[in-house]
């Protein structure tokens, strides 16, 4: 059947592929929500688990959701405008909500000791690092934006259902990696440099300001003007909204380790404009800061 | 600022490194505000001179300007937390500060000005009017505020800053 007149199927009538991807979009967002509840009960035996990361979560899935099924997806297939808010919930928001989750913290503290060690060896792998490098992970995001808007790559996944899902799985994994690169919370032993995680951040919103004054003078193709320019405000204002939270994250990390390293070199008498960070930035070095700081009491 | 000096017993930053941290904070926090800050609410969503994006561009310039928002909003943020950063080191002199914001403004709107508005023809002041009143007191503003900027940051530095004299008084 054509990309049309999905939606309109008579009842009792099998589904049609645009309605089996959204069930299963639903129910893979679905175990992700259950699989990310048991790892935080597990976790929590052996650590207190901060409640905010969960609801950062399932919040993050919740944005997801809505991208993917319901009214504003179904709207997204007639209209450029919807498309865009969809695209920034699953791209931006979802992916920077996922990410404040820290699912690999959850993930590894549930595992017994082998399997953790297992995916931390994964995380450690040559491709993952060159994946994961900010910049890297930048050009993943800017290039699959151009791909989609300035090829036919739009009305394709608009008339294919395979590709529709494939654009928006990359549109999701893209989004999550460059997060996680530039402010990720899990442990990530090769993290880059906060210079060069604000560049990536800059590098992505103006790829994502030039594409979207682009649209706003070329519509794709099918889209009508007024359409198209509301899009493509969408897109740079909404854009930039997300942006401005990723640089004010990267730059509070930054203050933060740089409060901690001055902590560090005035052990003797602290200052008391010095406070140590309320929410330390590396995941992994936490527990060893608290043992530091009781056996200094002791 | 009620901000309390440090306590005797610790040792005060070196005066240089914070002066500087101090001057780059406010350079950084004044370029910033005037690249997207001022741009933003003034100029396009107060005065509405300024449209999204006036069709008349090249590839070329619309990159370079898209380059120029992002770098913005990326030294707004980095100037606070830098400001911040100077605060907890060490007491700050704030109209040192607000010199180097100044300065920062003027540089930036004098750069927009002359090479945005000019050279690269990015986009114009406003739409449908004679250009030329604009673009004099655009650049002519640029050009005090950076002088202020320069002279309030002269006439605030430290007197302990030199090399001859290393260490500032505590308190």
């Amino acid at each position: 059947m054509s990309g049309h007149g999905h939606g309109t199927a008579a009842a009792g009538a099998p589904m049609s592929a645009w309605e089996l991807l959204e069930v299963a979009a639903v129910l893979g967002l679905a175990a992700a929500a259950g699989g990310y509840l048991v790892a935080v009960l597990l976790a929590r035996v052996r650590t207190p688990w901060p409640a905010r990361r969960t609801i950062a979560w399932l919040t993050g899935l919740a944005c997801a959701a809505v991208a993917v099924a319901g009214p504003l997806a179904a709207a997204a297939r007639a209209s450029f405008t919807a498309h865009t808010a969809t695209h920034l919930l699953l791209g931006m928001v979802a992916p920077l909500l996922l990410v404040l989750g820290a699912p690999v913290t959850a993930l590894l503290r549930a595992l017994p000791v082998r399997g953790a060690r297992a995916v931390s060896r994964v995380l450690r792998s040559p491709p993952v690092r060159v994946l994961t490098h900010p910049l890297a992970a930048a050009a993943l995001v800017g290039g699959g934006l151009w791909l989609l808007y300035a090829t036919p790559l739009l009305a394709l996944s608009h008339a294919s259902a395979a590709v529709h899902a494939a654009v928006h799985a990359h549109t999701l994994a893209a989004g999550y990696v460059l997060t996680a690169a530039v402010v990720g919370r899990d442990p990530d032993p090769h993290r880059a440099s906060a210079t060069v995680r604000t560049a990536a951040v800059v590098l992505v919103s103006a790829t994502h300001a030039v594409l979207a004054k682009h649209l706003y003078g070329h519509p794709p193709a099918g889209v009508d003007t007024a359409d198209a320019r509301a899009g493509a405000q969408l897109m740079f204002y909404g854009g930039d909204a997300v942006d401005l939270v990723l640089l004010v994250l990267v730059a509070a990390g930054w203050y933060a380790a740089a409060g901690r390293r001055l902590v560090a070199a005035a052990p003797a008498a602290p200052s008391p404009q010095v406070a140590p960070s309320r929410r330390p930035y590396d995941d992994e070095r936490a527990p060893a800061r608290r043992h530091a700081r009781r056996a200094a009491r002791a | 600022m009620a901000t309390a000096p440090p306590p005797a017993a610790a040792a005060p930053a070196p005066a240089a490194p914070h002066d500087r941290r101090v001057l780059v904070s406010g350079f950084l926090f004044g370029c910033g505000v005037a690249a997207s800050v001022i741009d933003l609410f003034v100029f396009h969503l107060g005065l509405q001179w300024h449209h999204f994006y006036d069709l008349s561009t090249t590839q070329v310039a619309l990159t370079a300007d898209a380059f120029f928002h992002a770098v913005g909003w990326a030294v707004t943020v980095w100037g606070l937390f830098l400001l911040a950063d100077a605060r907890r080191r060490a007491p700050l002199n704030w109209a040192r500060w607000v010199g180097a914001v100044l300065a920062g403004v003027g540089a930036f709107q004098l750069l927009d000005g002359v090479l945005n508005h000019k050279v690269l023809g990015i986009h114009q002041i406003r739409y449908g009017v004679d250009l030329l009143p604009y673009d004099v007191a655009w650049i002519g503003a640029a050009v005090l505020l950076l002088l202020a900027g320069v002279l309030v940051v002269a006439r605030t530095r430290p007197a302990a800053a030199g090399p001859a004299a290393p260490t500032r008084p505590a308190g």
